[in-house]
Parts: C-alpha cells; sequence; structure tokens
C-alpha cells in the first residue's frame, strides 16, 4: 500500500509525514512523532488511556485512522501545559490530590477531562462520572480523580473571575 | 492490532462516493465514525481494499427539525443528537437513548447512520427508529429510495441497503403532545450493549413498542403495540416475549435475558405513561 502525506496540528505544531492509510493515529503520534503522553491500553477503545483532544472533540486515538483526521488540530496532554511549561491547571490538581496511583490512564484521563471542563465549567460529581465513563483506571482511583477535576473546575473559574 | 492496508478515499460529494463503491464493488466500504469497523478490522475480521470516508461529505451532515417531522443526516454525531435542543425538545427519546450508548469519546464520534445501517443487533438505534417509524433514504446507482426502519433489517448484518447503496437521512415523525416516550436499557457496564433494551410510545390512544438485543434484528411488535394502545400492559409484555427470540450468551442464558426483557419493558412503559399528556 502506498503512504500518503499527512498534515496535521498537533498541540499548536504544524507536523507532516508520510504513513500508509491504515496507520492509527495513536501509533503515528507515538512513533513517527514521538509524542508518547498517548498511551495505549486495551487497544479496544473501551479504556480511554489513548485519549487526544481532535477539533474540539475527545476521540479514543487508538481507533483513528491518521488518514481520517489528516487536516485536524490535534492536543495531547503534552499540549495542556502553561506556555512557561509548568503544569497546568487539570496536570496540577491531579498531582495535587493524588489523582492517580501507578500514572498509566493519567494522560487520557486529564486529555478527556479538559475537553469535559471545557463543555461544562461547573460540573456536579455524577456529571464529572459520566463524563470520565470512557477512561478507565485499573488501580480504580476514581475518588482522586474525580476530586481532581472538581477542584480544576473551581481553580479555572477562579482565574477566569480574576481576568475579568 | 494493525489492520491490513487499504486505499483511503475522501470523496466531496455522495455521487462521488457512488462512484467509488461502484468502480471497486465488493472491495469498498464506507466509513461514518469507525467506532464499529475499525475494531473489526483491527481484528481483521473486515478487510477492505478500498475505504470511502464519508466525513467531507456535507448533504450527510445536520439536523433539521420541521412542524411534523425531523430529518437526520447519517454523519450527525450521538454527541450531536445529545446536544441539540431542538431535537430534543421535538423528540426527548432521542436524546434517552444516545446518553445510553457506549461513552462519550466513542459518541464523539459515533454517527446515527453507522448505528442504524450496519445492522448489528446490538445497536441501540435501530430498534428506537422502528418504534419511532422512522424511514430510511437510501441513495445508490439507480438513484434515491427510502425504506421503513420497520422493513429494513433482515438478519444480523443484512439489511435492505444494497452493497453500491449509501443510507443518507432518516426522517421521523415526531409523536407530537400526549405522547409519553421511553427508553430502557439494561446493560453490564457502561458502554456495553444491551442486555435487554425497550423503546415506548403511548398517548392519544396509539401505542408503539421496540426491542434491542433479543434477535439478530431490532423486534418492533404490532401485537404488543396495539394491546398497549388499548391500555393491556399484561398484553403488551406478553406479546413482546413470544417475538423475541433471544440466545444465550456472555449476557446470559434464554431465560434471563426474557426476565431482563419483561423488566425493562414494564420500566419503559411505566415511565412513558408518565410522560403521557
Amino acid at each position: 500500500m502506498s503512504k500518503m502525506h499527512v498534515k496535521l496540528t498537533v498541540n499548536g505544531k504544524q507536523v507532516e509525514g508520510l504513513a500508509e492509510p491504515r496507520t492509527l493515529l495513536i501509533h503515528f503520534l507515538r512513533e513517527d512523532l514521538k509524542i508518547t503522553g498517548p498511551h495505549i491500553g486495551c487497544e479496544t477503545s473501551h479504556c480511554g488511556a489513548c485519549t487526544v483532544d481532535i477539533d474540539g472533540k475527545s476521540v479514543k486515538s487508538c481507533t483513528t485512522f491518521v488518514a481520517q483526521v489528516n487536516g485536524a488540530d490535534v492536543t495531547t496532554v503534552e499540549g495542556l501545559t502553561n506556555d512557561d511549561g509548568s503544569l497546568g491547571v487539570l496536570q496540577e490538581m491531579f498531582r495535587e490530590h493524588h489523582g492517580l496511583q501507578c500514572g498509566f490512564c493519567t494522560p487520557g484521563m486529564i486529555t478527556r477531562a479538559h475537553r469535559l471542563l471545557q463543555e461544562n465549567p461547573n460540573p456536579t460529581e455524577e456529571e464529572i462520572r459520566f463524563g470520565m465513563a470512557g477512561n478507565l483506571c485499573r488501580c480504580t482511583g476514581y475518588q482522586n480523580i474525580v476530586k481532581a477535576i472538581s477542584a480544576s473546575a473551581d481553580m479555572l473559574n477562579a482565574q477566569k473571575e480574576a481576568a475579568e | 492490532m494493525i489492520p491490513a492496508g487499504f486505499e483511503y478515499h475522501r470523496p466531496g460529494d455522495i455521487a462521488s462516493a457512488i462512484g467509488i463503491l461502484q468502480e471497486h464493488g465488493d472491495e469498498a466500504r464506507v466509513i461514518a465514525g469507525g467506532h464499529s469497523l475499525i475494531p473489526m478490522m483491527k481484528l481483521r475480521m473486515a478487510e477492505m481494499g478500498h475505504l470511502v470516508d464519508l466525513q467531507a461529505i456535507d448533504e450527510l451532515k445536520g439536523i433539521e427539525v420541521g412542524a411534523e417531522s425531523v430529518t437526520l443526516g447519517a454523519m450527525v454525531t450521538q454527541h450531536e443528537l445529545i446536544t441539540h435542543e431542538g431535537l430534543a425538545s421535538a423528540i426527548p427519546l432521542i436524546r434517552d437513548a444516545a446518553l445510553q450508548i457506549a461513552d462519550p469519546q466513542v459518541r464523539y464520534m459515533g454517527t446515527v447512520g453507522g448505528n442504524v445501517a450496519n445492522g448489528d443487533p446490538g445497536n441501540d438505534m435501530p430498534g428506537l427508529m422502528q418504534c419511532l417509524d422512522a424511514t430510511f433514504e437510501l441513495k445508490g446507482p439507480d438513484g434515491t429510495r427510502n425504506v421503513a426502519a420497520r422493513d429494513f433489517y433482515e438478519a444480523a448484518y443484512f439489511t435492505a441497503r444494497e452493497d453500491e447503496e449509501i443510507l443518507t437521512r432518516i426522517s421521523i415523525p415526531i409523536p407530537g403532545a400526549g405522547v409519553g416516550q421511553a427508553y430502557e436499557k439494561q446493560k453490564r457496564k457502561i458502554g456495553d450493549y444491551a442486555t435487554a433494551a425497550a423503546a415506548v410510545l403511548v398517548g392519544n390512544g396509539k401505542a408503539s413498542v421496540a426491542m434491542t438485543n433479543l434477535s439478530d434484528t431490532p423486534i418492533w411488535s404490532a401485537e404488543a403495540s396495539n394491546a398497549l394502545a388499548g391500555g393491556d400492559v399484561d398484553g403488551s409484555v406478553s406479546a413482546m416475549l413470544d417475538a423475541i427470540d433471544p440466545v444465550a450468551d456472555n449476557r446470559g442464558p434464554v431465560d434471563f435475558k426474557k426476565h431482563v426483557a419483561a423488566v425493562m419493558l414494564r420500566r419503559a412503559i411505566g415511565r412513558a405513561q408518565t410522560r403521557a399528556g
């Protein structure tokens, strides 16, 4: 199969490469672009460890061909830091509230939580749990993940208020 | 888990997409959100030489809410179904059901057209569309035709759609004031297919009842619907239990599935009745 020319924006930077159409986005990110934040967990679109943000949608990159997202704007957990490279609010709150144990699910959790808070800046605990249902933590540390997301919402809202 | 290779196509209109299907015959398949097809490709249970991505075809997009009916483009995602306020007020049943499909990430990608066209007995939208008496628009080399959802499903993964046709739009009559609507689904965990699911409309002396994943097609039952229209809940449930034909699998033995089917149907009927005017 011939390779196709792929052009994407990843974490704000234009990237280009050659890839077979069958290449899954997760493999293109990790192996071609060396962006290893998104993880390969179940490979069956259940666990959410591979979640990235594509044009404002949370997507499991193990179940997406790079050909389908040619031309799209992709954000991974690496793109959620502050401009100076320090931890972004969600990243900081996951650290602060021990929202991880082994950490394998964390990049997917944070990337999904980012979109959830964009769409619903004041989620209830139930809305957080429902909105995070596509991400599994096998350490089962869900309590602290929910706390971290809730604290992030508070902090982001406070920042927004201060800026206004 | 790497799928077999294929050539990728992203046509910009329906005529071009049909042209590619005609040119490559059995070797070509369309892809919408891909969340049923890509897992099958990764398992090498589906292989094709040509993959025709429908994402750039504007004609397949959009939700139109009219006075008497709603039209959904085939590429409308479950996420769009959930977040569209006009649709939720016209036919709340659709949001109720879409919220119970898969998980947030899958709902951003999964489309209503893919869900109804795939013919998977586990999918929620086919039974729902039979309950709502929807009509599917198909476009192919010989033009456009319409098929009722209730006539569309032939067996698991076999439908009235021909290989060179594309399911383009779905039109659904709005049940209107006074009609209660409910969707109840039993599943083992979030994201799972139904052990049993029931879609119910009731009110104004009419009723419609359909169930999901209890046969190799969705089951809409005229007997169960007529019984419920006449106020006979027990008769409706027993007619539906006669119509379904579940098989034992990892969701349980046949007797359990029939039990769950009756529980889901009674719950859906009860909830629809309380919502009826």
